[in-house]
């Protein structure tokens, strides 16, 4: 079974401490190429909790099994083939969902995350904890990825949830920088990814040492910065 | 002292590995298998099912009347027709083409003809243009809902135009483009002429082809 702690710590080290975008810095592939819009960004989130949880099961419930020299071979093995079966099973049974989703699902395939997380985690731990690491670390992608998406989109385009009609019909993108805005190629483009992810990933580091700073230094309030680093 | 273990010699360890690999991979091709022959006839249905969406697009379904998926041949280049006709008649031809030099590969797309050229209309079935910047050639992506990019071929006829014409407003033609991304909209005009002009020269012999074989 699963304790309430660790299961906190799970979720704190998937959302935050561990975030794969921004800390491992895993799976920039399809960072780079699917996160033009927040809703590609949400949706490719999506896709990879699903992946991430039922592989993360699967190579916990074996892992047993699997001798220590051939586990990549094994991993990649059963991954491919569980991310080939879900493909199939959406498309077949969930068409709707797969019309949405579906396109995000070869590319995870390709993603380290999945293999990385399953070597990381789920080789050494039971099967509901490794469930718990795939979708915390999937969430944690998916507020990244979000985010990361939503900027691209807005210095990009100046529009917000471009393309949530195809997700939900009936909603419209917003239009937030006026409609004749000229719209910022780089943002759009590989490069920009690149640049933004940089910014979001010294924003966290600089949050983060900005609380380290405070925890060392209280109670006197103001620290003079750049004094610890 | 732990009594000694009868010691696991290299080839005998090899073979267990092996052994295991196997069974891992024998096991999970299995499921596999399992898993498409049971998705089969699903995935086909919604691959007739998504091509009959994708026809309805460039031309509506009250223009003809005739089972347009089964009245199909298969061009000399690998692309399939479907025929379309109302009461026996001609009426357009639903054409697959490929332009070869979009911004990042093939673009595909589908065409509706009338037999003398005119178009009915255009779509886009695949594609890996830049998204957010080339992918306005897919209706969905355009931001421009009311009139997409792509509807400006609807009704023209490339056979009565001039070459010169049949350009982006860019390189002194008619039609739209967005800045920034000429590649992909110069890659659609082009293949749209020559899929229509060659459906123009072969008219008679595309409608009248018998069947693609092994179609009922």
């Amino acid at each position: 079974m699963i304790t309430r702690e660790e299961f906190r710590k799970i979720a704190f080290n998937g959302i935050w401490k561990q975030n794969t975008s921004l800390v491992q810095i895993l799976g920039l592939c399809p960072l780079l190429a699917v996160t033009t819009n927040l809703v590609n960004g949400a949706m490719l989130s999506l896709a990879t909790i699903i992946v991430m949880a039922l592989s993360g099961f699967a190579i916990a419930s074996l892992r047993n099994l699997i001798p220590h020299e051939i586990r990549i071979p094994v991993f990649i093995l059963i991954v491919a083939a569980l991310v080939t079966v879900i493909d199939l099973l959406f498309n077949a049974k969930l068409h709707e969902l797969y019309l949405i989703l579906g396109i995000f699902i070869p590319l995870i395939v390709t993603n380290c995350i999945v293999l990385a997380r399953v070597e990381a985690y789920a080789a050494k731990n039971p099967p509901l904890q490794s469930i718990a690491d795939g979708v915390f670390m999937g969430v944690g992608m998916l507020w990244t990825l979000s985010l990361l998406g939503g900027l691209r989109e807005l210095i990009g385009n100046g529009t917000l949830f471009s393309g949530i009609d195809l997700v939900v019909p009936g909603l419209s993108p917003l239009q937030l920088l006026p409609a004749d805005y000229p719209g910022f190629l780089l943002a759009m483009l590989p490069p920009g990814a690149f640049i933004l992810l940089g910014c979001l990933v010294a924003s966290k580091n600089w949050l983060e040492a900005r609380q380290a700073n405070r925890q060392r230094h209280t109670p006197p309030a103001a620290v003079s910065a750049g004094g610890c680093h | 002292m732990t009594t000694p273990h009868k010691p696991i010699t290299a080839p005998k360890m090899a073979i267990r590995t092996a052994v295991i690999l196997l069974v891992f991979v024998t096991l999970f091709t299995g499921l596999l298998s399992a898993a498409y022959l049971w998705t089969r006839p699903a995935l086909a249905a919604a691959a007739r099912e998504e091509q009959m969406r994708l026809i309805d697009e460039v031309l509506p379904r009250s223009r003809y009347d005739n089972a347009l998926l089964e009245d199909s041949i298969v061009l000399d280049n690998g692309l399939t027709a479907y025929r379309a006709r109302k009461d026996g008649k001609a009426v357009a031809l639903v054409v697959e083409a490929v332009a070869p030099d979009g911004y990042a590969g093939k673009i595909r797309l589908l065409l509706a003809v009338a037999p003398g050229g005119t178009l009915f209309g255009v779509r886009v079935t695949e594609h890996k243009e830049t998204p957010g910047l080339g992918d306005y050639i897919e209706p969905k992506k355009d931001k421009n809902k009311t009139h997409p990019w792509i509807t400006q071929f609807d009704g023209t006829n490339p056979a009565e135009i001039d070459a010169q014409e049949w350009r982006v407003k860019k390189d002194g033609g008619r039609f739209d483009s967005m800045a920034g991304a000429t590649v992909t909209p110069r890659a659609v005009i082009k293949a749209v002429r020559k899929a229509v002009l060659e459906v123009v020269a072969h008219r008679d012999d595309l409608f009248a082809a018998a069947r693609k074989e092994g179609q009922p």
